[in-house]
């Protein structure tokens, strides 16, 4: 195998996961201090440099968020918001680096159709793997974030790795790796939390008493963590979503549903063999056949009589 | 061959076809090797590391640029990716977003690679050899300087000033090349100047 390091936790649309060998895997995370963010999209040049990837040049509209959106070339995206705080009466503008948040839970796994197109590594990222993509959108979806995006090149859904090939040689995502203020920092996912620990005493000394870790539990916590100055409004930071949650309807049709479906087949399956073995195939008798022959017989004369010459 | 299969055979293809997909549905398909499928191969094995400086500001970062190719003689070496050189005390590894952007830079069509002149009356530019460019600079920076250098200034004070010349020197560039510079520069009384040395 390529790498020692990574190992399958999850795959979409398939029950059957590799064995983790190689005993505990740990958890790694990134956390993003958008505190300390001074919106220069290095991470954007960092991110699309290492990936091959490539965006077109793009209209400004006035605002600073470059492309307008998250593409299937751009894997992540600064967004800045600008907020007017009511308390404090203090203009603030708010960059938020936006991509795939790396769920503990995700929901475009979840969602998925297609095996072995989305799969999750026990160290937490959450990977897509293009080759088996159909390129259905349900990721799309499936996420509580509105992080991938479908190509209109090849059709399949694109996002963030977490660099998982370079993870996977121990070191760092391309963006953490550049990021000049250190507001993208990566390691494990405890490391991460204490780190984040630190900055939010310390945001909390300079007046912002709602400091905190956007690390939702709605998703089963992530592998891509925020230190927020408002972390009880996080919408304020370009609509962070407030408790993220999978949609009920992909819970429903990938939960319950599959559940029944699954018991439907199996109920057909044994329902068939059981017919089988008590009713029996069915038997051509000879009055069939002799029945069948008049019929023919029949079948002849009227055409003849239908037709005339 | 179709032709040959009867009704019932079909059906039990079919059968079977369905039992072995639903059985693959409810977990009993063989564990893939989907894993060495799923990780793209880190494209920096068997690459050349070198070190270098940024070229775009004074901050100097150091930067490590990899790549490809052995440089035999069909085999030309090419840079495949840059990052920054987390053993440089300047920037520890990070760079700016034009830093982390050099890939395109290196290979961009438009980069200047040798000194160029653009004749007087002439729309485009010309490539030269550094020994005509340096000469035609000295030369006319000499006759600049004898034409215009002022020595003392309207109340007798000396000043030895060359204000008509502005000298604009590089970012990249040790400390020994940025203190040369600097003398060079301002022994000969140019005011306007800008390097490195000035962070």
């Amino acid at each position: 195998m390529a790498n020692q390091s990574l190992n399958l936790l999850r795959r979409s649309a398939s029950t059957d996961t590799p064995p983790v060998t190689g005993g505990q895997t740990i958890e790694v995370a990134k956390l993003i201090d958008v505190s300390k963010c001074i919106g220069c999209k290095a991470c954007q040049s960092a991110c699309l440099e290492w990936n091959n990837l490539r965006e077109e040049v793009g209209v400004n509209v006035g605002v600073y968020d470059n492309p307008h959106d998250l593409t299937p070339n751009s894997w992540t995206l600064m967004r800045f918001a600008e907020w007017d705080n009511p308390d404090t009466g203090n203009f603030e503008w708010l960059i938020r680096k936006d991509g795939c948040m790396h769920c503990q839970d995700p929901g475009c796994l979840k969602a998925c159709p297609a095996p072995g197109a989305i799969v999750q590594y026990t160290n937490g990222i959450v990977d897509f793997v293009h080759e088996n993509c159909i390129g259905c959108a349900y990721c799309v979806k499936g996420c509580p974030f509105n992080i991938p995006r479908i190509s209109k090149v090849d059709h399949k859904a694109y996002k963030c790795s977490l660099c998982s090939d370079r993870v996977a040689v121990g070191q760092g995502p391309a963006c953490a790796k550049a990021c000049p203020t250190a507001a993208i920092m990566f390691g494990t996912k405890e490391d991460m939390k204490k780190q984040a620990e630190k900055r939010i005493v310390d945001l909390k000394s300079r007046g912002y008493a709602n400091a905190g870790l956007y690390d939702p539990a709605g998703v089963g916590g992530t592998h891509v963590m925020y230190v927020l100055h408002h972390n009880d409004k996080p919408e304020i930071y370009a609509g962070l979503p407030h408790e993220p949650k999978i949609s009920p309807l992909v819970a429903a049709w990938k939960g319950t549903g599959k559940v029944l479906a699954l018991g439907a087949l199996a109920f057909a399956a044994l329902g068939a063999f059981f017919h089988h073995t008590v009713v029996g195939p069915n038997k051509v008798s000879e009055h069939d056949e002799e029945n069948a022959a008049e019929l023919a017989e029949e079948g002849k004369s009227s055409k003849t009589e239908a037709r005339p010459v | 061959m179709i032709g040959e299969l009867s009704r019932r055979q079909f059906l039990r293809t079919a059968g079977a076809g369905v039992a072995g997909t639903t059985l693959g549905a409810m977990g009993f398909g063989g564990a893939e090797q989907a894993l060495a499928q799923s990780v793209r191969p880190f494209k920096l094995a068997k690459t050349t590391e070198t070190r270098n400086t940024c070229p775009y500001c004074s901050v100097a970062c150091g930067i490590l640029m990899y790549g490809v190719g052995d440089g035999s003689a069909n085999n030309k070496q090419a840079i495949m990716h840059i990052e920054g050189d987390p053993d440089h005390p300047v920037n520890r590894g990070t760079l700016c977003p034009k830093g982390a952007a050099l890939l395109d830079f290196v290979h961009s069509d438009t980069r200047l690679k040798y000194p160029m002149h653009r004749k007087p009356g002439s729309d485009k530019f010309e490539r030269v050899t550094w020994e005509f460019a340096l000469e035609r600079i000295a030369r006319l920076m000499k006759d600049d300087r004898d034409k215009n250098f002022v020595a003392k200034s309207k109340d007798g004070v000396t000043v030895n000033r060359w204000t008509t010349v502005g000298f604009l020197a590089a970012s990249a560039t040790t400390n020994e090349t940025a203190t040369l510079t600097y003398k060079v520069v301002r022994s000969a009384g140019i005011v306007a100047f800008d390097n490195q040395a000035r962070v």
